[in-house]
């Protein structure tokens, strides 16, 4: 079975599609990523689209399902490459593709990934200093 | 209204649809549409071939490109199967509505992307579609 291959690179995986996203590619996809998120650690992944030349309701789906997955494994998505023609094309038929962050090209992908994994690291700690100076005073001497 | 040719694509298994996409995509370029146009036209197909399979159990494709009488050319898609037909026409076409896991997005988009929409279904006696998309005038 064809599989498309995933890069590592640092805390980030990077799939680029090639111009035939066969339906069971696309599953088969799915499921490699969400493993390869576990077993390399990742903290966000980059998928290329620029190849494609039309998303249908299926792809559609799988792409927002492995950008859900991927988001319950604390990893972050962002969709780059994505030709004006399949943006349109995609918005009148609807399909929505919420939850997934975009970006014009892999630079700019790159760098947003960036930012959303610091931005989540700094909420994390935050949360975690206000959880210790909210301690109440009886539980601090215990 | 004349068919000036037609292809005969079966869509029994899953690499069927990319079979047809590829039909879809030499013939769109061919007739010279724009790549919005192309775009919206294999997105359509690509739809309308995964219902055949998926709702119709298999059935084919006919790619056809046609002359309205006046020279205006179109293309043509006519997806039909012999399969369980669909109960409630109006219904299937409302955005959102599924029998199966899907989005329920395909019929209906279908609809948008193309300039004709035509759906003929009758429980128990297979369903036909048929879409049309006009060359635009230069
Ligand atoms: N060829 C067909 N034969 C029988 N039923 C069909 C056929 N095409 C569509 N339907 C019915 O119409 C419903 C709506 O179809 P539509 O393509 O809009 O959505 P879907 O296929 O369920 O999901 P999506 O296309 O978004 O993945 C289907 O769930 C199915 O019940
Ligand atoms: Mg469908």
């Amino acid at each position: 079975m064809d599989r498309i291959p995933i890069l590592k690179l640092g805390d980030k995986l990077l799939v680029t599609i090639q111009v035939d996203f066969h339906d069971r590619v696309a599953l088969a996809l799915q499921e490699d990523l969400t493993e390869k998120i576990l077993s390399a650690g990742a903290k966000g992944v980059l998928i290329d689209i620029s190849a494609l030349e039309m998303v249908d309701s299926f792809m559609g789906r799988v792409l927002g399902n492995i950008a859900k997955a991927s988001r319950l494994l604390d990893c972050e998505t962002v969709l780059v490459g994505m030709q004006p023609a399949i943006a349109i094309t995609i918005t009148e038929l609807g399909i929505a593709l919420q939850g997934i962050h975009t970006a014009l090209n892999a630079e700019g992908g790159m760098a947003l990934l960036e930012r959303l994994i610091k931005a989540k690291s700094n909420r994390g700690r935050t949360a975690n200093a206000s959880k210790i100076a909210g301690r109440p005073p009886n539980l601090q001497r215990g | 209204m004349l068919v000036k040719s037609q292809e005969d694509r079966p869509i029994c298994k899953e690499d069927d649809i990319s079979i047809v996409r590829s039909s879809v995509k030499r013939v769109v370029a061919l007739l010279n549409f724009s790549l919005v146009n192309q775009t919206k036209i294999i997105t359509a197909a690509s739809e309308l071939a995964r219902n055949t399979l998926e709702h119709g159990k298999g059935g084919h494709a006919l790619i056809q490109i046609i002359d309205d009488g006046t020279g205006r050319i179109g293309l043509r898609m006519i997806f039909e199967d012999t399969g369980p037909g669909i109960p409630d026409t109006d219904r299937a076409l409302e955005d959102g509505f599924t029998t199966g896991n899907g989005m329920g997005l395909g019929l209906g988009g279908a609809r948008r992307l193309m300039d004709e929409f035509q759906l003929e279904s009758h429980a128990g006696s297979g369903t036909k579609v048929s879409i049309t998309k006009w060359q635009e005038r230069l």
